[in-house]
């Protein structure tokens, strides 16, 4: 049994990947995509097409709106039909581009053959700009553009890169499949980051219940012959996947509040975002599909299917035979982080993981009582918070006692609501609190200018 | 024994005096001098600490008031014109009387016009709610219900409707301390002056989306058409971002614009007989064929 894990807090919820056995299997082509131009994060991209514009598979549509920002592109082919406002999966109304899809044509220069390139171009300022222009963001949740990532400010180095294959989350199994399917891809990837962060050693980390992708991986990489990845099996632990507690599991290394990875010396990057690197450097392919995990003990059809960017939420679930009668909410992402789909009528979007249905017994609340001082939540906090304290100041808005308390240093995993026997619904106020003061810290900021 | 008990006595009396003569002369040397009008301010005002007035409580209104120049910037939406008379006579300042105000609730969202889309079952906090996503019906500008503005109200001047899931402003208990306008994620509620006799007329809607989505989400929603905009002949109607909104300093409450309103956006509150739109449409129409001819 592995020990791998990070110091302090976390939980260990049963895993329930049901969904595991499911191959990835290509969903056929929605009639009509919608592609949403904030889907990363940073500045919303700017589009280049017009109403009435024929486009292609890969081929640009949007440009980055600012230097935290990224490129989009077409993941279907087709007329586009409109540039409009439309409810996104929480039911604000988002800005997106109507593709009507007609055939699927892929735009010039991108490889769609299955062959595996293993020579790694030398130019790494070359690769960079190839990962820009693939549009490629973070796929583990956050979708920070990965370019960024890369270009890490003067005076700081990287020491190693670490591929995150934890899926901690329960029922996700999407990179699981990845790691089985497209295991080279994924090592050539790294190898890629690897080379791009100055040959620095390479780890990457899966959790001891996945030791099918362990022993997969270990043998791709025996095969491919790259020196310097290794693989880490990780004990079971929910948020292992979480940036901060993935470099303390494989590094010993703590990252300081409000501070980025690259501080010591770190570079994490999803397995999805890997293969996402692969496609864009060594087929010139940008991310037009991503595969999505559709799950959940109430739906009879699981599976995990390459969607392409865009395709409407209801296309999917009917695909697989339509919302189960007795499922009450749909959650985009797993079942700890994820969030509830408002609305199904919203198209996915890069960085859209996992649908997963529950129902009324698995979504009911516990109802509130009182604090009994029991500290549960303070020990399962893996950042080291007090969700007690910023429970409490969070419901008396004060603000500065939050920020002292380091209110923002939260990264909303919700083990302290998952361990907390009296269901108080700290997580709700925190995340709530967390906004606040994230705008003060901005408006001060701002102010200084 | 005896003579412990009077050692002891003697002991703790002689302290106590010299401890309280010191106490006496530090509390002498370091007296702060303190205004004392902020005293006399403090008592002129209504003591609810509510916030309204912009400062802290009472007594940081009276401090700040004591050091202004003029009374321009200080306000007490609770004590209203009496008190601001009263405060102003301590300071020697000249008070300019303001008409109150009265929390009006811009949206008519009710359960009918906008049914649900889905079930929210998270903390029942709107605040809360609005950080999660756009709300339990289409409109992701209206009410969510939760009744985070009756947990702000200190007068108890809100109260949801359950039929409506809309909250309702007693306009005897409402101060016009804006309590609830602050505690409202989504805005809806606006101070507005309660005008002559409580009669005023305003756009009770907030929906920016345009016409048909926002149609689509609630039939009482402001579309955004304009109609009351080109109706007005005061000027009182600006129309941005696909939505109405009525200047209660122009609007001279003809109610023409409520007659038109093809939503019933725009509501019109306080006035002695209901609006008998179809003379108000025939007296629009007699009067713009006598401007063509």
């Amino acid at each position: 049994m592995s020990k791998h894990t990070f110091s302090i807090g976390g939980v260990h919820p049963h895993d329930s990947k049901i969904s595991r056995e499911c191959a990835i299997e290509k969903l056929p082509l929605a009639p009509t995509v919608y592609i949403q131009l904030s889907q990363h994060i940073g500045a919303p991209a700017k589009p280049v097409v017009a109403v009435g514009d024929k486009v292609k598979v890969g081929q640009v549509i949007a440009e980055p709106g600012g230097f935290v920002s990224a490129f989009i592109h077409s993941s279907v082919s087709g007329t586009v039909k409109s540039i409009a406002p439309r409810a996104d999966l929480a039911g604000n109304p988002q800005m997106c581009i109507e593709i009507t899809v007609e055939g699927d044509d892929w735009a010039d220069g991108i490889d769609t053959s299955d062959t595996l390139i293993t020579a790694i171009p030398e130019d790494n300022k070359a690769i960079i700009e190839k990962i820009r222009l693939g549009g490629v963001v973070g796929l583990g949740g956050a979708t920070f553009p990965t370019h960024v990532k890369l270009s890490p400010p003067p005076g700081s180095k990287c020491d190693r890169v670490i591929i995150n294959g934890c899926e901690c989350e329960p029922y996700l199994t999407s990179d699981f499949r990845t790691l089985l399917e497209k295991g080279e891809q994924v090592v050539i990837g790294a190898a890629i980051l690897k080379q791009v962060m100055g040959n620095v050693p390479c780890t990457i980390a899966i959790e001891e219940n996945k030791p099918e992708a362990i022993a997969h991986i270990n043998e791709v990489i025996g095969k491919l012959g790259y020196k310097g990845i290794d693989v880490m099996s990780m004990k079971m632990r929910y948020p292992q996947g979480g940036e901060k507690q993935l470099i303390d599991a494989v590094m010993h290394r703590q990252v300081g509040s409000g501070a980025l990875p690259i501080s010591v010396g770190a570079v994490v990057q999803n397995v999805a975002t890997a293969l996402a690197v692969y496609d864009a450097v060594q087929k010139n392919k940008p991310i037009v599909d991503n595969s999505v995990t559709v799950t959940g003990e109430c739906f009879p059809h699981q599976a995990n299917l390459l969607v392409r960017v865009g395709t409407p939420l209801r296309y999917i679930i009917d695909y697989l035979g339509g919302v189960p009668e007795n499922a009450v909410k749909v959650i985009s992402g797993g079942p700890m982080m994820g969030r509830a789909v408002a609305n199904l009528d919203a198209a996915t979007l890069k960085g859209t993981g996992a649908l997963l249905f529950l129902t009324a017994e698995q979504t009911l609340r516990a109802p509130e009582t009182n604090c009994i001082r029991c500290g549960k939540c303070a020990d399962a906090c893996p950042m080291g918070l007090e969700p007690f304290l910023l429970n409490r100041l969070a419901k008396a808005d004060k603000l500065e006692d939050l920020e002292k308390n380091a209110v923002q240093d939260c990264i909303e995993c919700g083990c302290c609501l998952y361990s907390c026997p009296a269901h108080i619904p700290l997580l709700d106020n925190i995340r709530m609190a967390k906004g606040a003061v994230l705008g003060a810290i901005r408006a001060r900021a701002a102010a200084k200018k | 024994m005896i003579k412990i008990i009077i050692w002891t006595i003697a002991v703790v009396t002689v302290m106590g005096l010299v401890l309280a003569l010191v106490l006496y002369l530090v509390a002498e040397r370091f007296k702060v001098e303190e205004d004392p009008r902020i005293d006399l301010v403090e008592k002129a005002m209504p003591g609810a600490n509510c916030g309204g007035c912009g400062f802290a409580g009472c007594r940081a209104f009276a401090e700040s008031a004591v050091k202004a120049p003029n009374l321009d910037n200080h306000f007490c939406p609770v004590g209203g014109n009496d008190t601001m008379k009263n405060v102003a006579a301590i300071l020697g300042y000249e008070v300019k009387a303001k008409a109150p105000e009265v929390a009006v609730v811009r949206c008519n969202g009710t359960c009918t016009a906008r049914p649900r889309v889905n079930n929210y079952d998270g903390y029942p906090s709107c605040k809360v709610k609005a950080a999660l996503y756009s709300g339990d019906t289409g409109c992701a500008f209206g009410c969510l219900g939760c009744g985070d503005c009756v947990a702000a109200c200190q007068f108890g001047a809100l109260s949801m409707d359950p039929e409506t899931g809309l909250p309702v402003v007693d306009e005897e208990k409402c101060t016009g301390c804006g309590a609830c306008s602050k505690a409202c994620p989504k805005h809806i509620i606006e101070l507005r002056p309660k005008g002559p006799r409580g009669m005023r007329v305003f756009v009770s809607c907030v929906n920016k989306d345009k016409g048909p989505v926002a149609k689509k989400a609630c039939l009482n929603a402001c579309i955004g058409c304009g109609i009351c905009v080109k109706t007005c002949t005061h000027e009182a109607i600006v129309m941005e971002n696909n939505i109405a909104y009525i200047d209660a300093s122009k609007c001279k409450l003809c109610r023409e614009c409520e007659a038109m309103c093809p939503t019933g956006a725009i509501h019109g509150v306080g006035f002695p007989k209901p609006l008998d739109k179809d003379a108000v449409k025939e007296r629009i129409k007699k009067r713009k064929e006598a401007a063509n001819e």
